[in-house]
């Protein structure tokens, strides 16, 4: 049977900064539906990766293609969501939680506001449990509840793939609840999701695929894992407690080969 | 005498309405973007566009318009394609527009250093008719852009990332922004002056976000505030025989204190109680 066009294509992916190798080589498929985790220490180039995926940073090699389009050409950009850790200029003017969602829904296509788009707003804003919160300043918010909000933001959009940057990191345990709880929702209703994270932590149940980033040279991040999440009781502690303990603690080099399972 | 009973205080009139409106409008991307400068680099390049204007003869609002449209075009070309930092690069057209201003106004014969003082802190008297036809001409393409693209604005200032995942082109808007800017420079080079326009696209925006909520009510508080002060300074310039640009940059920074007062119990209130009905509300709602 045909495989499915991927969301996400990867292919040879490499990126340089400042003459030094970040990416190297790196190739990876998501497919539609796939419930995604890059993990890496810190310093793997998983932020990197992810935002080589979206065309935010240039590649020095390999191709990325989303929905099959090669990323210069591809127009479809209401397939996509994306979810930073933090807004780029959040309090230099006050924004109302209403704008930032609503700030979405703006695109090329759609310049002028639509009947609807409060809807839309209202109905992510009340998925994420900050409806009430609509009115007030962004950047009155506790850092958990702005997080809520951009995932919120993503919502309305109503994307098919939701690509999100450390959603928990910092995050309250309330807060925590509630975003895996809104991303179970999302992949019950067969979206994909691809996120980057330190640890998967709460979405441990939901990712259907971990892709482990590193270096054993230290020099351009390669995938060293990329499976299934391993089942914790199959693995010696040794072996397995997050993605970090991967790369630092394994010294069974054939488990971190590239495609390579648990 | 009613101060409107002089053509030239009707033309002056028109011309700070104009800037009133359309330079808050600008200040607001240009605050949210970290750029609040931008304004005071593109005043300095219209100064080299005045300069020339003395120096060949030609009116200086469309020369000027010309050389600070292309001055933002160069300064956002020396920002993306060398590896200078945005405020140096802001920097290394100041220095420039500035330099060549006064050295193409030093070159120019006859009484152009003593007009020149007219463009750097505006003038009352010297709005001709053909300015205000410019004037409009600026405010309304200004407007227009704003009305189509000012959403697109709004997402790429919030943040640059997303907006290039919602499919906008960042980088032609982050150009068309700077020129917007270096047009409402001109727009306001008659009546505030070169050396103070910034000043009215930042002032009435830092005095409206003191006490509103959100980026549509500050946008709406700072042309209140830009209009107002615009105008009040303009007629206390004519009372007082004084420039107009400090009188209505003086009333912008007084609103700005006032402003900033009112804000301090607003504050005070929203630190007492963080959150008050929050927890109430998220624990109602589960």
């Amino acid at each position: 049977m045909d495989q499915p066009t991927p969301a996400i294509c990867c292919d040879d992916v490499c990126v340089d900064f400042e003459a030094s190798c970040v990416l190297s080589n790196i190739s990876v498929d998501i497919f539609p539906g796939e419930f995604a985790a890059i993990l890496g220490v810190n310093g793997s180039g998983k932020t990197t990766l992810m935002r080589a995926m979206l065309g935010l940073v240039p590649l020095t090699g390999g191709a990325v293609r989303l929905y099959g389009t090669e990323l210069s050409k591809f127009r479809e950009w209401q397939r996509l969501a994306y979810v930073p850790q933090r807004l780029h200029s959040a309090g230099a003017v006050p924004i109302s939680v209403h704008e930032v969602v609503g700030a979405s829904l703006i695109s090329p296509r759609r310049r002028f506001p639509r009947r609807g788009d409060r809807q839309a707003v209202l109905e992510a804003l009340d998925l994420v449990g900050l409806a009430h919160r609509r009115k007030d300043r962004f950047d009155a918010l506790s850092g958990g509840q702005q997080r809520r909000v951009m995932i919120a933001a993503a919502l309305a959009k109503d994307a098919d793939t939701y690509i999100l940057d450390e959603p928990t990191a910092g995050v309250d345990a309330e807060s925590q609840e509630r975003i895996t709880d809104t991303f179970r929702h999302l992949r019950d209703a067969g979206r994909t999701v691809l996120l980057v994270t330190h640890e998967l932590g709460s979405f441990a149940a939901l990712a259907s695929r971990i892709i482990v980033l590193g270096s054993r040279t230290g020099v351009g991040s390669r995938v060293m894992y990329d499976g299934p999440p391993p089942v914790p009781e199959h693995l010696s502690e040794r072996h397995w407690h997050h993605s970090e303990d991967v790369i630092m603690r394994n010294d069974d080099p054939g488990l971190l080969e590239p495609g390579n399972k648990p | 005498m009613s101060l409107l009973s002089y053509d030239f205080m009707q033309r002056a009139l028109i011309a700070a309405a104009l800037v009133g409106v359309i330079a808050p409008l600008i200040g607001i991307f240009l605050v949210q973007r970290r750029l609040a400068l931008l304004g005071d680099g593109m005043g300095h390049v219209a100064l080299t566009g005045v300069g020339l204007a003395f120096l060949v003869g030609t009116a200086p609002v469309p020369t000027a318009l010309i050389v600070a449209a292309l001055g933002a075009l160069l300064l956002e070309v020396i920002r993306s394609r060398s590896r200078t930092a945005g405020d140096l690069a802001l920097a290394l057209v100041f220095y420039g527009g500035i330099a060549g201003g006064v050295m193409l106004t030093a070159l120019a014969s006859g009484k152009a250093s003593t007009a020149l003082n007219q463009y750097l802190f505006g003038s009352l008297s010297t709005v001709a008719v053909e300015d205000i036809a410019w004037l409009v001409g600026a405010s309304v393409i200004v407007l227009v852009i704003l009305a189509v693209f000012g959403r697109e604005m709004f997402s790429m200032t919030l943040d640059p990332d997303v907006a290039h995942v919602q499919g906008i082109r960042t980088t032609r808007l982050g150009v068309l922004l700077t020129v917007l800017a270096a047009v409402t420079v001109v727009i306001g080079m008659r009546t505030v002056g070169l050396l103070l326009v910034s000043a009215i696209m930042i002032v009435p925006v830092a005095a409206a976000q003191q006490v509103a909520g959100s980026f549509r009510g500050t946008a709406i508080g700072a042309v209140i505030v830009g209009l107002a002060c615009s105008v009040a300074g303009l007629a206390a310039s004519f009372q007082l025989d004084v420039p107009p640009g400090p009188s209505i940059v003086l009333l912008a920074l007084a609103a700005f204190v006032v402003a900033a007062l009112i804000a301090i119990p607003l504050r005070r209130r929203r630190n007492r109680h963080p959150h008050s009905d929050t927890a109430a509300r998220e624990h109602r709602h589960g």
